[in-house]
């Protein structure tokens, strides 16, 4: 039985026990799952998993605390329930956590890059995927890809292809990758001169529509509707069309993410423009890792450095200043 | 009709807008966003540098609308300050930018503006409620749409009365003849004005031939549309069934990304933004899936969650809209709030599933319903 058929398996098994399972059914594109909530047993035909499953299912937990639900999860999407769990956003027993060993998924945009020579991604027809290689029909060609291409980036640095935290595994947990994050990303970025980086990101910003899918599609991002970006009084941004404030936006989120952040992707995965944003949470990230030793949504007990306080930390050596 | 007109190649294009640059602010589309080698990069509208001379990006469906040009993201309205005495208040009012020229758009969002025009021309409230800032815009701009030579799989202007080679609401049509260039057909009087260059040529008979044979290829590359006429009855029904927009929203994000790129959606908000005595009332793009868009100073929000807000948006389309505007549908099915949705929510769905749950019985039966949302 395929990994997917077992997945479904156990679906079936718990739908009697919660409110859905969200998990991916088709997409509206052949490219693309979307995220589906299984509420009853024909619903769970269409599920699907593997590389078209961008989506993260732990980005809907909140909205149904209260109630009992189950999702099922690739690595990365329970280090975001983790860390849910952790901040006390989500009750521990208030989720079935269905785990399987993610292959890695897809990245849209570098599909796109791919195809480009031969057409548009929203050409896509059909969508077939072999053990290396993404087959696609587009306007009349049959092509392939290497799936390492166009897989995205996060999954080529990914430590815990398998869920961190599980009440249900399917198949056989992976062995860890050899996968090492070498933050090259952010090396380019910072290797420019201050004053490029700068031209960089109000580039790159000034394409920003201010439509806060970045903010919505975070799992972590939990203000929802008390949002400084909408807030008036007091105006913590100002509402006019500039880089100045569309940037700040991006810091504070990015602040607030600090140690919080599992690097899952998706604030920049949802930006319709293509704004490179997971940087500056990468940037943060790296310093809470380098200063208190600390990964996000890997321990359910352990407590975001900057939401507690130590009165001696470790490596911050305040009385030696 | 036939294709008939003036002929630019793609290698004349950049000169023939630095051309109308001298008469017109000339905004066209660009391909941004490739700082990373295996990006594709988004298509946004900006104004067109004569001096820089980059060609537009012709080929890629633009990911955002060309609206933000008659319908900026943010404008002043007004600039205000308060002298010394009680009663001192000076106001000014931004000039207009003047003569203004959209190339390259689509045709769908050329008839986007057919849209937003009845809105506000005061047409809607029998003259009394004119937007003055969007008219003076709208009469300074003309508009050269690009018909498309191929569709997406999410594009679904035909379901709207609209086509892929559909001039409605332009002033030129661009139709590709071939990867030579494109033919210009004049659609209205100021439009052929425009095409008096001598930097066009006259179109030839094969480029017309071309041109023609992209356009039957555009229009066969679009499976059937459905009738959805019935959709202003179907979602009216469906306004107090909380379950059916609970399953229909439920992978929703409530974020803008749909609203924001949409060439229909027109919704502002209001903000006066001062220091001390000096300020500026801001008009901003506002969307009926943010909370703030219904917050009330009470408190109280009368579309408190994701269901409610995706309800109003597609009722606004396919509902609402029509009934105050000739059964007009405020949609043209460009497809991109499908396309840039982060969850995959697909607007053309909502409506066949408002339709199929409505028809041939307008109540379903409470067993089927049941069933469905068990």
């Amino acid at each position: 039985m395929s990994t997917q058929e077992e997945l479904k398996q156990i679906i079936l098994k718990v739908l009697p026990e919660v409110e859905c399972v969200i998990g991916w059914g088709p997409g509206p594109d052949p490219l693309r799952a979307s995220p589906c909530f299984m509420r009853a047993a024909p619903d769970v035909d269409s599920f699907v998993a593997g590389p078209l499953a961008a989506a993260n299912t732990a980005l809907f937990l909140p909205e149904y605390k209260g109630k009992k639900v189950a999702l099922v999860v690739k690595g990365c999407d329970s280090r975001s329930v983790v860390q849910l769990i952790s901040e006390n956003l989500i009750k521990r027993d208030e989720v079935i956590i269905i785990g399987f060993p993610c292959a890695g998924v897809l990245d849209e945009n570098k599909v796109a890059a791919r195809l480009a020579p031969y057409g548009e991604a929203g050409e896509v027809g059909q969508v077939q995927f072999g053990a290396s290689e993404l087959k696609v029909s587009l306007a009349g060609q049959e092509l392939s890809l290497p799936l390492a291409d166009v897989l995205a980036d996060k999954c080529g640095r990914c430590k815990y292809p398998g869920a961190v935290l599980s009440d249900h595994f399917v198949g056989d947990a992976p062995t860890a990758p050899p996968h090492q994050d070498d933050f090259k990303d952010l090396a380019e970025l910072e290797n420019m001169p201050l004053e490029e980086r700068f031209r960089f990101w109000e580039k790159e910003m000034s394409r920003c529509i201010r439509c806060y899918a970045c903010r919505n599609a975070c799992p972590l991002c939990v203000c929802r509707d008390h949002c400084v970006a909408s807030s008036r009084e007091p105006r913590w941004l100002s509402q006019s069309d500039g880089v100045r404030d569309k940037l700040m936006f991006q810091v504070v989120h990015a602040v607030h993410l600090a140690g919080r952040c599992t690097g899952c992707g998706e604030c920049q995965r949802a930006c319709p423009v293509h704004i490179p944003v997971l940087l500056l949470k990468r940037a943060l990230g790296r310093a809470v890792g380098q200063l208190f030793g600390h990964a996000a949504g890997l321990d359910a007990n352990a407590a975001p450095p900057l939401l507690t306080f130590q009165m001696e930390e470790n490596n911050i050596k305040e009385r030696e200043w | 009709m036939k294709a008939q007109g003036k002929f630019i190649s793609r290698s004349a294009l950049s000169a023939w807008l630095a051309e109308l640059s001298a008469r017109f602010q000339v905004w066209a589309p660009r391909r941004e966003g490739l700082a990373a080698p295996s990006s594709a990069g988004a298509v946004v509208y900006r104004p067109f540098d004569p001096a820089q001379g980059s060609d537009p990006e012709l080929d890629k469906k633009p990911t955002e609308s060309a609206k933000r040009v008659l319908f900026p993201r943010s404008e002043a309205l007004l600039n205000f300050q308060r002298g010394a005495g009680r009663d001192s208040l000076s106001l000014e009012v931004p000039p207009s930018p003047g003569p203004t020229l959209i190339f390259g758009m689509t045709p769908c969002d050329a008839k986007g503006f057919l849209v937003f025009d009845p809105v506000y021309d005061g047409s809607g409230t029998k003259g009394s409620a004119k937007d003055v800032y969007y008219l003076r815009r709208r009469a300074e701009t003309l508009l050269i749409a690009r018909a498309c030579a191929k569709t997406l799989s999410t594009c679904f202007c035909h379901w709207l009365g609209g086509s892929p080679y559909s001039g409605q609401g332009a002033d030129i049509l661009a139709l590709e003849a071939g990867r030579e260039g494109f033919v210009l057909e004049a659609i209205t009087p100021e439009g052929a004005s425009l095409l008096d260059s001598s930097t066009l040529q006259s179109a030839g008979a094969d480029m017309l031939e071309a041109a023609e044979q992209g356009r039957a290829a555009a229009q066969a590359s679009l499976p059937p549309a459905p009738d959805i006429a019935g959709a202003p009855e179907a979602l009216r029904a469906l306004f107090d069934d909380a379950a059916f927009w609970r399953d229909e929203a439920a992978h929703c994000l409530s974020c803008g990304a749909c609203t924001y790129l949409c060439p229909t959606c027109y919704c502002f908000n209001v903000t006066d933004e001062h220091m001390g005595m000096k300020g500026t009332r801001l008009r901003s793009w506002d969307a009926c899936m943010a909370p703030l868009f219904t917050l009330e100073a009470s408190g109280h929000n009368p579309r408190p969650d994701k269901a409610a807000r995706l309800k109003n948006r597609i009722g606004h389309k396919f509902s609402y809209y029509p009934s105050l505007h000739e059964r007009h549908f405020a949609c043209v099915g460009c497809g991109r709030c499908i396309k840039s949705c982060p969850s995959g929510v697909d607007i053309r769905r909502i409506v066949t599933d408002s339709l199929r749950q409505t028809t041939g019985a307008a109540k379903p039966a409470p067993a089927a319903k049941e069933k469905r949302h068990a």
